[in-house]
């Protein structure tokens, strides 16, 4: 069979993009190797990827909602990988910091539901911001204990308390 | 009251009373709660660990909970005493085992009713455990709990998420409610997969004695919601007081009676046989005790045998189990010396020499 491998119709190379037209009712037949093809247009130079590299990069689009960039909890530093490979968020605000990659995981734990029904802690109200400001001065406090400022750190211990002393109801 | 205390009796849960106590051991309710303004306890420092820990101690040991409340040191108790915890179902075993030296605890109340888990996966795992169908006292009890606990204490939380818990299948009311079902019927029969089948597709999880990955040793399934969030405490409660478990009991009792008409000789056989392994084995070991009792407990309750009562049953169902027996003979053993200590207690116990 001198037809299994046919050469480029315009060189010695094997052909490989083959194509049929039919043009005012001739048929034209073109046999091209990959450089002639892309000179006539029939081929598009591929930037050369391995397909498991197609495959893995098109996974990840699918399954993170964006991949870049990555959310970060500025509070306690979590990122959302880390989340993932622990399913353990790092502090409350958390929930605030990943609330749009986090809403389709709780919609599929919680039967569809986003929003809390039920028991509400009767000190609630203006706490949603102090609860955030009460984790950045531990926040701060930790680090001042971590370089030995035992100053600044009795300072924020005081306001953490004073703040603190603002969430009693009774 | 002191853990050595504990040891000799079945816990409130295992007393073997309340209502339908035939197919229901107990019902459990547990609330996951964080205190505002830390990080969750995988993020904490060590310091932040012994704050919290600190702050839960003085709040729960206040007296405010009732008095005879026992703070258990997680760090300072022996293996063997964290064991037994586990088995009376007082810590889970993560809080038993892996955290090593994260500094964590437990406060039991006097007669069991309630156990608080602090540093847990969450600060605090406030849980009660009643006899038999009693789903709304054990609310009603921990519910409680959480609000003397919140006079003091501010809580993680927020409008739209509720309270907000280290993982996100509890956030929200960050209650599990659990019942814990003896289906013996429903297992010979083949037809618990059905049941398995019906409650994923009402969210609900189905496992065994201990919890997650454990096996259903003893014919022993503990029932338990999914979500937490966007569904109240009251709805959650009430499905499973008017639908999930008047269900699954309606069709255990099914199964028995037709066992009863179909497979009579081969009831009996099982139930005899049980007693006689039971009343008569030198050497035995926990899991094939829980399968005998099993069958045991499914011919009292069948009317099938009557030389026992449930209630001694059910407190085999725990003493047998390593930790209980090593506690009850006041020696630490190896496996085979258990075997042969588990076979004697049960043959006491059951009224043979």
């Amino acid at each position: 069979m001198a037809g299994l491998k046919r050469k480029c119709d315009q060189c010695d190379k094997p052909a490989t993009h083959h194509s049929v037209e039919i043009v005012k009712g001739q048929k034209i037949e073109k046999h091209l190797c990959e450089e002639h093809a892309i000179q006539e247009g029939l081929a598009i130079k591929a930037v050369q990827t391995p397909i498991n590299k197609l495959l893995t990069n098109f996974v990840k689009q699918q399954s993170l909602p964006s991949p870049q960039p990555e959310w970060v909890c500025d509070q306690c530093g979590m990122t959302f990988t880390e989340f993932r490979e622990h399913s353990l968020l790092g502090c409350p605000e958390c929930y605030r910091a990943f609330e749009e990659p986090l809403a389709p995981l709780l919609e599929r734990a919680h039967e569809g539901e986003t929003q809390h029904l039920g028991k509400v802690p009767h000190r609630v109200g203006e706490g949603e911001q102090r609860q955030q400001h009460l984790l950045r001065m531990r926040k701060r406090l930790e680090e001042a204990v971590a370089c030995e400022d035992y100053e600044l750190a009795a300072r924020l211990r005081d306001d953490i308390q004073r703040l603190e002393g603002q969430g009693q109801v009774r | 009251m002191t853990l050595r205390q504990i040891t000799d009796h079945a816990g409130e849960w295992l007393r073997g009373v309340g209502p339908q106590s035939d197919t229901v051991i107990s019902s459990r309710v547990r609330l996951a709660r964080n205190l505002a303004g830390y990080p969750f306890v995988a993020r904490a420092s060590a310091r932040q660990h012994h704050e919290v820990l600190d702050r839960c101690r003085a709040e729960v040991m206040g007296g405010r909970l009732g008095e005879g409340v026992l703070w258990v040191d997680l760090r300072e108790s022996t293996p063997l005493d964290r064991q037994l915890l586990v088995e009376r179902h007082l810590i889970s075993r993560q809080h038993a085992g892996a955290g090593g030296a994260l500094p964590r605890a437990v406060a039991i109340g006097a007669d069991e009713t309630f156990a608080i888990m602090v540093n847990e996966e969450d600060h605090l795992r406030i849980q009660s455990l009643r006899s038999g169908m009693q789903l709304d006292e054990a609310f009603n009890h921990v519910n409680r709990i959480d609000d003397l606990l919140e006079d003091r204490m501010e809580f993680a939380f927020s409008k739209r998420f509720g309270y907000l818990t280290a993982c996100p299948t509890n956030v929200g009311t960050g209650i599990r409610v659990s019942v814990m079902m003896h289906l013996p019927a429903l297992k010979l029969t083949g037809e618990i997969e059905k049941v398995r089948r019906a409650a994923r597709d009402m969210h609900l999880a189905i496992r065994g004695l201990f919890g997650e990955g454990s096996e259903a040793m003893g014919d022993l399934y503990q029932v338990s919601n999914q979500t937490t969030l966007g569904k109240p405490e009251q709805e959650i409660l009430s499905e499973f007081k008017h639908t999930v478990v008047p269900q699954i009991i309606a069709y255990e009792q099914q199964a028995r009676r037709a066992l009863l008409k179909q497979r009579q000789a081969q009831v009996d056989d099982k139930v005899w046989r049980a007693w006689a392994t039971l009343t008569h084995a030198h050497v035995i070991d926990t899991e094939e005790v829980l399968a005998m009792l099993s069958h045991l407990r499914m011919g009292v309750n069948m009317g099938r045998i009557d030389t026992v009562d449930i209630t001694t049953i059910n407190e085999l169902f725990l003493l047998a189990q390593p930790a209980h027996l090593q506690k009850l003979i006041g020696a630490e053993m190896d496996p085979t010396t258990r075997r042969e200590a588990r076979a004697k207690l049960i043959r006491q116990r059951l009224g043979q020499r």
